[in-house]
């Protein structure tokens, strides 16, 4: 919509260079940073939905493990080589995650506020469930996938650089996306859905597009995560709803809802902070995570970038009325 | 004159309690017809049943001489039959120029045409719109930071993007300063003689309604009461019962 300020194209190019050199520049922290790619594309996606089109789902780990289960299958039952496999693999999860949405969105997205919310709870936590029961899949035992045919430090600059890509196409993606009609319909719907439709937008048809967007990102991750582990778990792994499912709708929060950078920025610090109580508040770092939770929800409800934002607005490109008269109309 | 809307014989219960009973009523296209009626006499439900919102109990709406009936919301609203509320509903995180772009008509979009960016005409569009509602200067601020009348004012202009052939008004001028009322009729009259879109009007102000309309329906207690041109509704007996409560 707006022409992107110059600053913006600054920023991306500097993510992107240093995201080309950190496998030499911090040779020892790759994985920790694979799994930073991961958690941008978890709050980014999760954000299409809650905080661009106002539709909060607790069930969006669902997508991440039929990306999981399928890329695992097709790796396991195809017979190709490795690369071959996996390539198929993250196709077939994309597609079957994305076609699932899309079937599912047709009735859930009928739904609004809680009712939405508690909806894709339940999906998510009975898809966990019935992949826990599955001989097909490993049922309670899970799946373990393929090993990678070469050294330990090849196979992690290898992941690096697939989630890297993952990440990057999922943000010039979503940022095309929302920079076009597509984001003002999306914004619309969040903004007074009865107000879209009667203004005769196609909402049913928006929003299914929306879902099948962050199913589709998701899938690729959850091929790439299931194969970066080594193991799929159905319920610490594909739908760990307590896990990922929480930590998607935290990061946007965190970040700030509604924005681009707002999701990267959230996953940045949320993973960052994460890895640092594992390091030294190792048995609490779970009860750290919760009174971070309470003080961001507390002090930050908009997030960072939404504090920033209302704090400076005009940096952001917003105008501010500074000549206001009381609802007069100025011709 | 062709007639645009037939309503017929439209009847809307909620419970026990009747909101509309066999309503019959017509707008000529090109015409500007007033709807008036005392407080809860079913002139927003009749707004709500013709758009979709409700679904009727008995009659039918035809619009263009098809039947809209059984029709949902968005499906009437891009076959040219839009509303506008009476507590204001418009995009309140985005600018005025955004919530004008993403009302544009939505009849012929196709899927491509969903992904694509707002073309540059649709951006002129906007803004002349704009103009024309007042609202020039205040565009790119947020839609909810304006005041209740521009508010109104930006929902009217955001009605016009979307070329309806019929636009419902639920009480343009509630709300307005009395100053710019005025410029509020004039602009009616405006897009009703140059865009040729015709206009059903709910107003409470009689002032505003007598000379705006070619002719005025009078609702009371969920019946169609009288109608005709403003001089037979102003002298109406029933009418103006109905306005001073007697039973």
């Amino acid at each position: 919509m707006n022409r992107a300020p110059v600053y913006e194209y600054l920023l991306i190019t500097g993510i992107g260079v240093a995201a080309l050199l950190i496998p030499w520049l911090l040779p020892n922290f790759i994985t920790q940073f694979t799994f930073l790619w991961v958690m941008v594309v978890f709050a980014l996606t999760w954000d299409l939905l809650g905080g661009q089109m106002g539709y909060n789902s607790f069930g969006n780990v669902l997508f991440f493990g039929i990306g999981a289960y399928a890329c695992a299958v097709v790796q396991r039952d195809s017979g190709l080589d490795y690369f071959t496999a996996l390539a198929l693999g993250l196709l077939c999860a994309a597609l079957l995650s994305t076609a699932v949405s899309a079937l599912l969105g047709a009735g859930v997205l009928g739904m609004r506020g809680h009712y939405f919310a508690i909806c894709t709870l339940g999906l998510g936590v009975a898809a966990g469930e019935i992949a826990g029961g599955w001989e097909y899949l490993g049922a309670g035992s899970g799946m373990v996938t393929p090993q990678y045919p070469g050294g330990i430090g090849e196979r992690d600059l290898f992941y690096y650089f697939l989630s890297l890509t993952i990440t990057g196409t999922g943000f010039f993606t979503l940022r095309r996306l929302y920079q076009g009609r597509f984001g003002l319909a999306i914004n619309a719907i969040r903004d007074d859905e009865d107000k879209a439709e009667a203004m005769g937008l196609h909402t049913t048809r928006y929003k299914t597009v929306a879902w099948c967007v962050a199913a589709f990102f998701l899938a690729l991750t959850g091929g790439a995560v299931g194969n970066l582990i080594g193991f799929i778990d159905p319920r610490d792994v594909a739908f760990s709803g307590a896990t990922f499912g929480v930590w998607m709708i935290l990061m946007a929060i965190l970040g700030g809802k509604g924005t681009i950078w707002g999701p990267v920025l959230g996953a940045a610090v949320f993973h960052l902070t994460q890895e640092l109580f594992w390091n030294f508040l190792f048995g609490w770092q779970r009860v750290a995570l919760g009174a971070l939770i309470v003080l961001i929800v507390v002090f930050f409800p908009q997030g960072i970038l939404g504090w920033v934002r209302e704090t400076w607005p005009q940096r952001f490109g917003q105008h501010v009325d500074t000549d206001r008269q009381g609802g007069e109309e100025t011709r | 004159m062709t007639t645009l809307l037939e309503v017929q014989g439209v009847s809307k219960r909620f419970g026990g309690i009747v909101a509309n009973e066999a309503i019959s009523l017509s707008v000529p296209e090109g015409g500007i017809i007033g709807l008036i009626g005392p407080n809860g006499s079913g002139k927003t439900t009749l707004f709500n049943a013709i758009v979709g919102y409700y679904p009727i109990d008995a009659g039918s709406i035809r619009f263009e001489e098809r039947e809209i009936t059984r029709l949902r919301v968005p499906q009437i609203a891009r076959l040219g039959l839009l509303r506008t509320f009476q507590q204001t509903r418009i995009y309140g995180l985005m600018d005025c120029v955004q919530n004008m772009l993403i009302s544009t008509p939505h009849s012929h979009q196709g899927l491509w045409h969903m992904l694509a960016h707002c073309p540059r005409e649709d951006r002129d569009k906007a803004e002349a719109l704009l103009e024309f509602a007042g609202l020039y200067s205040k565009r790119h601020l947020l839609a909810g930071d304006l005041s209740f009348g521009q508010q109104k004012l930006l929902e009217f202009a955001m009605a016009l993007m979307n070329e309806p052939k019929l636009l419902l008004l639920d009480e343009p001028t509630a709300g307005i300063n009395p100053t710019l009322i005025n410029g509020i009729i004039e602009r009616l009259q405006r897009v009703n003689e140059r865009l040729g879109i015709t206009l059903l009007v709910i107003e409470h102000n009689m002032s505003v309604i007598m000379n705006l309309a070619q002719e005025l329906h009078c609702l009371s207690r969920g019946r169609l009461l009288a109608s005709g041109t403003p001089e037979q509704i102003r002298t109406d007996q029933r009418v103006i019962d109905a306005y001073l409560g007697v039973q």
